[in-house]
């Protein structure tokens, strides 16, 4: 057999009418070009050259696209442009948010920022920080404790409830009423603002502890409001997954239901369940508007969360920035703000971080 | 027949099974009961504040003149949000799902699936020392060139802390998590019906476009309904960013106030009757977040049938 | 150990439908039982009544008789519990506790029920219950391995292992063979032949060569339509259900000219 086609590389008749791969950096390069001309005469500056660098290029690439490729082609170029548009312009805020807690919150981390609370800062220590008398003073340590407290107390009493709650709609439920019930009401308080959450909070132990009763377990009640719907579904899809093959088998070797959830179902699911529980946690941990509503906010460190207002992250940021301990200087609440929150990204990723590693880690091999 | 061996068995496993049952089926039942006290709670601390004097009121007005304000800021923001998130975001669910390349998709998704996780006081924060101060150019120039829109209506805001700059924190807000919801539905496309449009020669668009985007439709509304619902509920954000006051149509100038940043701001500070109106506006934000995600249960469940998800 | 089985006027219901109608059948103890017949006939169905396997599916009930050596199944205060730890069972496909090693999935019946035994003991039982099962020199210097990383016939017969560590009267086994390669079946049909001498042994099958190979009784089931229950048409010696049997349905059937 002897080859007969000569092969052409550049110009196939599979290639024919189509634009060579350069050709939209070479669009590109002419719209930076003519939009920088065109703001030179109307006054330059970076944004406006992007945008109208932008909309240039999306559109000249579709013209040179209509009129060599066709409108088919032309479309799609167009879609491409769009997407990779969104994408850029969805990732300038993004970034945005990421450089300012890193670049603030390094510059207002120090180790004693971790180990010390706001007793004592004062307005007049702010202005000697923000004059250079001396440095940044005051620290989360009171809101670490708080957040710690308030979210393992939240935890404590939301995973118990929500995992039986999964186990009865699996396991016991069966399709019926009060399954289906439960089912839809999950639903419901997925979507419950989380400020009225902590309405509900402060309203009950108002009724049980007297008006304007403020303490860490008020503030863990309103976080589980949240919580529990969350450790709810994630569970109740973990056992859901569980093969039915599991149980029964546990059934006939004689075991009881209640010791073949325990015993085989849930160790069977337990990866993906921590895994679902330490994502609710990471979400309610960053959880402002409840906790300003039903634990209050204070300078120093109180670790009792049955009496007395407890700090916490969210609401230390919150304060720092809303009422800055020196009303005349407010440099320094802002860069404890940005440090705190530097604090809180990092709790809320290594959380998030962590339930990966749990649900890839400790996953049963239910291999075939 | 009364000697039969099989019913000797131990009546203590039975207790357990038993036990565990109640347990589970309380747990369960908790949750109702919960929800109940909720509703009931609101609704009986709401009262008072639907029949007080406007003059125990804030700002002298009668309660439904003020939640009247307060409903038409929160939809505002909200709408503001979900205009600017919703194209960005299926936008950017589709680069990462069906444009980008196969590596970088995948980190994508997982930042973005971070970028969902950040508190939203963070943002809030990002948008009072970073964005206000950055959009005061551009309502200037709005204000400006626009101004004979009702919405653009000078002088603008000095501090940018505006219902527009509020609108966009909540747009950035959202965007990871309408972002992170409709790539999973964008991933769940067959691959056939996928393979089917290109095999006819589609392009990359046209195969989205048949393939992809009437496949994900249902997930997309659910998806940004949740957004909206996030919007609607989000205090920190509101309550940080907009320099508040009574309801005015321009957008760059400071004034409108949301629900829920009103409750927050107001609560640790109010008593008697007020209180009662910041419950009363906190059952009418959970009535509003309530019928958001029924629309958009029924929405879902109405194309189900047609999506050809099955 | 092994007792016999006797069934009276057997119905099986899924809520109002009528599954398996009127099974009347005497299964002696220490033979092998085995139950074919055309798919959705009900014979699995069947099989799950004989140790109340069938209540785990919601709606499922029965009517009629299981006598264990004279003791009713469905007599009133019986517990399922108690029936299945005296009737054991084995699955289609292999199922191992993929969260526990070999040796736990062994000692599952007992742990799982919280039983205290020694060590000594517990080794004990490990072992005959895996010599018993001929998996003994397979797995014995990998029992602290997970039972999912077994070949499929020797999960199976990990399976059978587990079984038997609960000294059951009587196993079942449905369909136990249908999940694995031929030389796994040969070793779990050499397998049943063993077990026979301790125990009373039902198994269904799809496979009629199976049948004839493993069985001393053979019972035909047959369904008259979609929708219509299924029924035991014809019980007797396996030689006499393959070589001669009474009634029409079951010639066919085993000759091959349907189902």
């Amino acid at each position: 057999m002897t080859v007969t086609t000569e092969i052409r590389s550049s110009r196939s008749a599979l290639t024919r009418n189509k634009l060579p791969n350069w050709a939209p950096w070479a669009v590109a390069a002419g719209a930076l070009v003519v939009s920088a001309a065109v703001l030179s005469l109307a006054g330059f500056n970076v944004w406006g050259w992007a945008v109208l660098a932008a909309v240039l290029f999306v559109a000249a690439n579709w013209a040179v696209s209509f009129a060599v490729e066709g409108a088919r082609k032309a479309t799609d170029r167009f879609a491409t442009s769009l997407m990779f548009g969104a994408f850029i312009v969805a990732m300038v805020p993004l970034v945005s948010v990421i450089w300012t807690v890193l670049t603030n919150g390094i510059a207002g981390f120090s180790l004693d920022f971790l180990t010390s609370d706001m007793q004592g800062v004062r307005g007049r220590v702010d202005n000697a920080t923000a004059a250079g008398e001396s440095p940044l003073m005051g620290g989360i340590a009171h809101a670490l404790t708080g957040t710690f407290l308030i979210t393992l107390w939240a935890s404590i009493i939301s995973i118990p409830i929500g995992l039986l709650t999964a186990i009865y709609l699996v396991e016991y439920g069966q399709g019926g009423r009060l399954a289906r019930a439960i089912t839809f009401f999950v639903d419901v308080m997925t979507g419950i603002p989380s400020i009225v959450a902590g309405l509900f909070a402060a309203g009950l132990f108002a009724l049980i502890a007297g008006p304007g009763f403020k303490a860490g377990i008020v503030g863990a009640v309103a976080l589980s409001v949240l919580m529990i719907p969350v450790v709810v579904r994630s569970s109740e899809e973990m056992l859901k997954i569980v093969p039915n093959e599991l149980r029964e088998a546990s059934y006939a070797l004689g075991v009881r239901k209640w010791r073949t959830i325990v015993k085989v179902v849930i160790p069977t699911a337990i990866s993906g369940i921590a895994s679902g529980v330490t994502i609710a946690i990471a979400r309610v941990i960053g959880e402002t508007a409840p906790l300003i509503v039903t634990a209050g906010f204070v300078t120093r460190m109180n670790t009792n969360v049955f009496s007395d207002w407890m700090a916490s992250l969210p609401a230390f940021i919150y304060y720092q920035i809303l009422n800055p301990t020196s009303p005349t200087n407010p440099e320094p609440s802002t860069l404890r703000a940005w440090a705190a929150a530097l604090v809180l990204i990092i709790l809320v990723m290594l959380l998030n971080l962590g339930a990966r590693l749990i649900a890839r880690i400790f996953a049963p091999k239910i291999g075939r | 027949m009364s000697s039969n061996a099989l019913t000797d068995s131990g009546s203590a496993g039975r207790a357990g099974d038993k036990i565990f049952s109640t347990a589970a089926m309380v747990a369960g039942s908790l949750i109702l009961f919960v929800l109940f006290c909720v509703a009931v709670f609101l609704v009986k601390e709401s009262i008072p504040a639907l029949t007080a004097d406007p003059a125990d009121l804030k700002g002298g007005v009668s309660f439904f003149a003020h939640i009247g304000a307060l409903i038409v800021g929160t939809l505002i923001a909200a709408a503001i949000a979900l205009l600017l998130a919703t194209p960005v975001a299926v936008g950017v669910a589709l680069f990462i799902s069906h444009y980008a390349p196969r590596r970088l998709a995948q980190g994508l998704g997982y930042i973005v699936d971070l970028l969902a996780a950040i508190p939203s006081v963070i943002y809030g924060a990002w948008g009072v020392t970073v964005l206000a101060p950055a959009l005061v150019p551009p309502y200037v120039w709005l204000a400006e060139n626009a101004g004979w829109i009702p919405l653009f209506t000078g002088p603008a805001s000095a501090t940018g802390k505006t219902m527009l700059t509020a609108g966009v924190v909540l747009a950035v807000m959202i965007m990871p998590i309408v972002t992170s919801l409709s790539r999973e539905i964008f991933l769940q496309t067959p691959k056939l019906h996928e393979e089917a449009a290109l095999a006819l020669g589609a392009t990359r668009w046209e195969m989205v476009r048949v393939a992809v985007l009437p496949f994900a439709r249902p997930g997309i509304v659910s998806a940004v309904m949740l957004g909206l619902g996030r919007a609607l509920g989000e205090t920190m954000a509101i309550a940080l960013v907009l320099s508040s006051g009574p309801m005015i149509a321009s957008l760059i100038q400071s004034g409108n106030q949301t629900i829920a940043a009103e409750i927050a701001l107001a609560f640790p500070e109010s008593s008697g009757v007020q209180t009662n109106a910041l419950f009363a506006a906190g059952l009418v934000l959970f009535v509003i977040t309530l019928a958001v995600n029924m629309v958009a249960r029924w929405i879902v469940a109405r194309h189900k049938e047609f999506s050809g998800a099955n | 150990m092994s007792k016999r089985i006797d069934v009276a006027d057997l119905n099986v219901y899924y809520g109002n439908f009528l599954a398996v109608e009127d099974v009347n059948i005497n299964i002696d103890a220490k033979t092998v039982t085995a139950f074919i017949g055309p798919s959705g006939c009900g014979k699995s169905t069947f099989l799950r009544t004989l140790n109340r396997m069938h209540e785990v599916i919601p709606g499922a009930r029965v009517e009629g008789k299981v006598m264990l050596d004279g003791d009713n199944l469905y007599g009133s205060g019986v517990d399922p519990v108690t029936v299945r730890s005296q009737i054991g069972m084995v699955f289609q496909r292999p199922n191992p506790f993929p969260t526990m090693s070999i040796r736990d999935n062994v000692l599952a019946g007992i742990k799982l029920n919280n039983k205290r035994i020694s060590k000594s003991d517990a080794d004990g039982i490990v072992e005959s219950s895996l010599q018993g099962a001929n998996l003994w020199n397979e797995v014995k210097d990998r029992l602290d391995k997970p039972g999912s990383g077994l070949s499929g016939g020797q999960q199976q017969r990990l399976c059978i292992a587990r079984t038997i560590a609960v000294k059951p009267e009587v196993i079942l086994m449905d369909e136990p063979c249908s999940a694995l390669d031929p030389i796994s079946t040969l070793a779990i049909e050499d397998l049943i032949n063993e077990l026979k001498n301790d125990y009373t042994v039902v198994i269904v099958t799809h496979n009629m060569q199976q049948a004839a190979r493993v069985s001393d009784k053979t019972a035909f089931f047959n369904i008259a339509g979609t929708g219509k229950p299924g029924k035991l048409i014809e019980y007797a010696e396996t030689a006499t259900i393959f070589s001669n049997p009474s009634v029409k349905a079951t010639e066919d059937y085993v000759s091959g000219r349907f189902g």
